[in-house]
This record gives structure tokens, sequence and C-alpha cells, in this order.
């Protein structure tokens, strides 16, 4: 019993935040902006894009959204893909990606970093 | 039934290729979460119907009754360590406890089986009160038959309450889910209000429920797996490994709220009343089985 306990209680603990409001930043953040920009969309209390998508070597991505890659030749134009993010209702209205910009989940300089980091992908 | 007369259209354009059984999903804004205020379509069956033919499609070889059981329906992985865990059930003990507060007297002497018979009646909650217009559930039923024999009410998120509700829900397990459909004005308007709660986005990440429990149901966000709504109010009160503890569902309504930076309701408000209406009428069919466990 107490085995099966924590065998559950693990997972359950890792997943507690699936989402949570931005209120702590990760410590130490990267001082790379490419590094800062995947720090910010990896980050759970921050983008937690990892939540619905996969990207790049981020673990135990969720599969509500599609894999993020090739965005540049997916989004050859910038603010096209800035613009997904910054809400994402205006290209789908009943889409579930959170609406980053318009709701001030992420700053400006926040989601420019993410943007620049995606366009690696 | 009308379909697509929403006043603010912002919302409702189905894709073209939708099968027919769906439109009704997509125009109720269940599927998809509404903006802002839905009509009151009187077609509860409907929706119900709606919902069914959706999460078939969606889980198909999985028997709707299947979803009593939340995740563990198709996380298999999930459900070997979740049997196991009803070996030694961790609500047993409020199960217990649950019991003796059922026998103890109230102050005139009469005991809760006064009011409940012998206890095994939980089907017969929610229901829509006519005479005094609201919705009557379980837990405000226990509080109205306290002061029917002279004792205080008791706290909503307390200890108390919750251990006799689980009482009540484990000898009723098995009954069938069979909330009587709302036809009265009033009750369809209870109804409407907790299915417009249900589709409405909220909190700043801009979630309806619907949107994980209907549109994402199945999928994965990071590793968990979202549960269908079919069935989510078959099993309370549960306990959860993370409350320690069991809890009721409007305790679990408003973490889902919280979860979404969205303002919660208290337990037993009638947002949460309504919204527990609505989700048990769409249930209707499925058997009652708490309490449960879950992560
Ligand atoms: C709750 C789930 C969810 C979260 C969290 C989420 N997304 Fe999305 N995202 C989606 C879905 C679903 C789509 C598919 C298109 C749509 O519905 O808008 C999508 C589409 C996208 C696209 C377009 C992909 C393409 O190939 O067209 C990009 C880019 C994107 N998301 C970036 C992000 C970033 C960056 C974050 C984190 C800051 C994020 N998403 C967080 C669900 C999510
Ligand atoms: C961001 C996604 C998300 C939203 C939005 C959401 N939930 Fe949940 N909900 C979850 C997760 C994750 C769980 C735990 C896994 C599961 O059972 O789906 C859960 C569990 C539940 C459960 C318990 C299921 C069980 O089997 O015991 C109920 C009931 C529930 N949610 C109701 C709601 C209601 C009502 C709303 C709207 C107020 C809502 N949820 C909104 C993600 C969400």
């Amino acid at each position: 019993m107490k085995k099966l306990l924590s065998g559950l209680l693990l997972p359950c603990l890792l997943f507690i935040s699936t989402f949570a409001i931005p209120t702590v930043r990760a410590e130490n953040p990267p001082t790379n902006d490419l590094e800062r920009g995947k720090a910010i969309a990896f980050d759970r209390n921050a983008g937690n894009c990892l939540a619905c998508h996969a990207i790049d070597d981020g673990e135990l991505p969720g599969n509500s959204g599609p894999p993020l890659m090739q965005m540049a030749l997916r989004f050859p134009d910038r603010d096209v893909l800035r613009a997904q993010i910054w809400d994402a209702t205006v290209r789908n209205p009943n889409t579930v990606m959170p609406p980053y910009g318009k709701h001030k989940i992420l700053s400006d300089e926040e989601l420019d970093l993410v943007v620049d980091y995606l366009l690696t992908l | 039934m009308s379909i697509n007369t929403k006043s603010n259209g912002s919302v409702s354009k189905a894709p073209g290729s939708v099968i027919a059984g769906f439109v009704t999903l997509f125009s109720y804004g269940l599927l998809y979460g509404l903006a802002s205020s839905a009509p009151a379509y009187a077609e509860p069956e409907a929706d119900r119907q709606a919902m069914r033919a959706h999460y078939e499609k969606r889980f198909s070889g999985i028997p709707i009754e299947a979803h009593k059981d939340g995740v563990y329906a198709f996380d298999e992985d999930a459900r070997e360590q979740w049997l196991e865990l009803e070996d030694f059930p961790p609500y047993e003990i409020a199960v217990d406890e649950g019991e003796e507060f059922f026998n103890i007297p109230l102050a005139d002497g009469a005991t809760y089986s006064d009011c409940f018979g012998d206890g095994a009646i939980k089907s017969q909650y929610p229901y829509f009160d006519e005479e005094r217009s609201e919705v009557i559930t379980l837990e405000l039923a226990i509080n109205d038959c306290r002061r029917q024999h002279g004792e205080e009410p008791l706290p909503y998120n307390g200890a108390e309450i919750v251990r006799l509700s689980a009482y009540i829900a484990f000898l009723s397990r098995g009954q069938i889910i069979a909330v009587a459909e709302p036809v009265s004005e009033p009750a369809l308007a209870a109804y409407n209000d907790g299915k417009r709660f249900y589709s409405s986005r909220r909190g700043q990440l801009n979630f309806a429920c619907s949107s994980c429990h209907v549109q994402l149901a199945g999928k994965r966000l990071r590793s968990e797996r979202l549960s269908a709504s079919l069935g989510h109010v078959s099993h309370w009160p549960t306990y959860r490994l993370k409350w320690q503890d069991v809890g009721s569902l409007h305790r679990r309504f408003a973490r889902c709220n919280k979860q979404v930076g969205a303002e919660p309701f208290a337990q037993q408000s009638p947002e949460y009343r309504n919204l527990e209406y609505f989700l048990t009428y769409i249930s209707n069919g499925l058997p009652l089985n708490g309490p449960a466990i879950r992560k």
C-alpha cells in the first residue's frame, strides 16, 4: 500500500501545477536571450507551452496542440507567429490556447523572447 | 430545435464537416466555449444525446458508462495502480465516520433516518424544487434536515457534511443517475445557467470547463489526461491523494476554476448548484459509484 501510494503520489506532485497562474519565475534566469526565450516557453509558471505542445527537448509534453517545429518555415512572417501567441482566438475563435499577450500572461518582452526562440526550431 | 441563433455570433462558427449529431454541441457552445450569453434553448435531452455521441465518437470502444471512473476509463497505466488502491480504500474511514454522524440523534431526538430513510437516497439529488425555485443538492437537504430537527446547519466546507455525504454515497452505490428533465421555466433557467457556466471562458488563461473536458477530453496537458464530463458527478465525495481527504464535487469545481486563474464560487452557491444540476442531468443513465479515489 505504501509503495503504491508513493508510486501514485510522485506523478501527482509533478503535475499539481499543470496550469498555474504566473507568480514566481524560475530563479537564476539564463542570460542568453534564446535560452531565456526557451526557459519562458518551458516554465510552468510562465509560458508553460509544454502543457500542450511538444517542443525541442522539452520533457513530458502534452498533446493538446501540434508539436512546434520548423517554425521559420511555417511562419515566414514573424508578426503572424507573434499574433498566434498574443491571442490565438483571432485565428481560431474556438482555440484552447491561452491569449498570452492579450491577457498579460507574458509581458511584451517575454513574448518577443519566446518568438525569437521558436524561430530557431 | 433552433440552431445558431445566438445574438452574439462570435463563436458559433461550426466547421462545415460536422456530423449531424454534433451540430447540437457546436450550436450550444458545449464543444467550444461561449464568449458570453447563450440563448435559453429548451432542449436538455438533446444536449445529453449530443454529449454521449461526442464521447462515443472520441473514445470509440469505450462505453459511456465507463466514464464514471474518470481518466481511468481510458488511461490503462494509471488504471492498474488505481485499482490496487481500492484494496485498502482510503475513503473507508470517512464512510465509517459518516455512519456515526448519521446515527447521532439530532436536537429533538430525531435522526437523519427521519429525513433520509435508510440513507440510500443519493440518486434523488440534485433536483429542481419548484416551490423554492432552486436546485436542491444532497448537501442542502442534509442542512434542511438539521434545521427541521433543531440543529444548526453544517458549514459546507467542513469535515462533517462531507463524511455524511460519503456514507450516503456509499449506501447509494449502483443507483442510476436519473434527474427529471427540466420542463418548467425556472427549472430550465437553472439548467441553462449551469450549461452556460460550463461553456463560458473565464480566468486569465481563458478556458471554459468544456475546453478541457469536452474539446480536449482524452488528450494530455503535460502528462495529465483529461477526463470526460459525463461521469464527472457520479463518484462524490472523492478521496484525492492531493487533498489527503475526501472532498466534495464543489470543492473540485473550485479547484478547476482556480487553476485557470478564475475566481472560485462558494460550495453550494447557486452557481455551483446549477452547474451540478446541468452536469448531473447530462450524466443520466450512469451508475453512482462514490466515494472514489483520484489523484
Ligand atoms: C492549452 C493548450 C495550449 C497551450 C498551453 C499553448 N498552446 Fe499553442 N496551440 C494550441 C492548439 C490547440 C493549437 C492549434 C491551433 C489553434 O487551435 O489555435 C496551437 C497552435 C500554436 C501555434 C501554431 C502552430 C502551427 O503550426 O500552426 C504556435 C506557434 C503555438 N501554438 C505556440 C504556443 C506557445 C509559444 C505557447 C506557450 C507560450 C503555446 N502555444 C501554448 C494549444 C496550446
Ligand atoms: C485547463 C484544463 C481544465 C479546465 C479548464 C477545467 N478542468 Fe476540470 N480537471 C482538469 C484536470 C487536469 C483534472 C484531473 C484529471 C481529470 O480527471 O480530468 C480535472 C478534473 C475535474 C473533475 C474530477 C473528475 C473525476 O473523475 O473525479 C471535475 C468534476 C472537473 N474537473 C470539473 C471541471 C469543471 C466544472 C470545470 C469548469 C469550472 C473544469 N473542470 C475546468 C482540468 C481542467
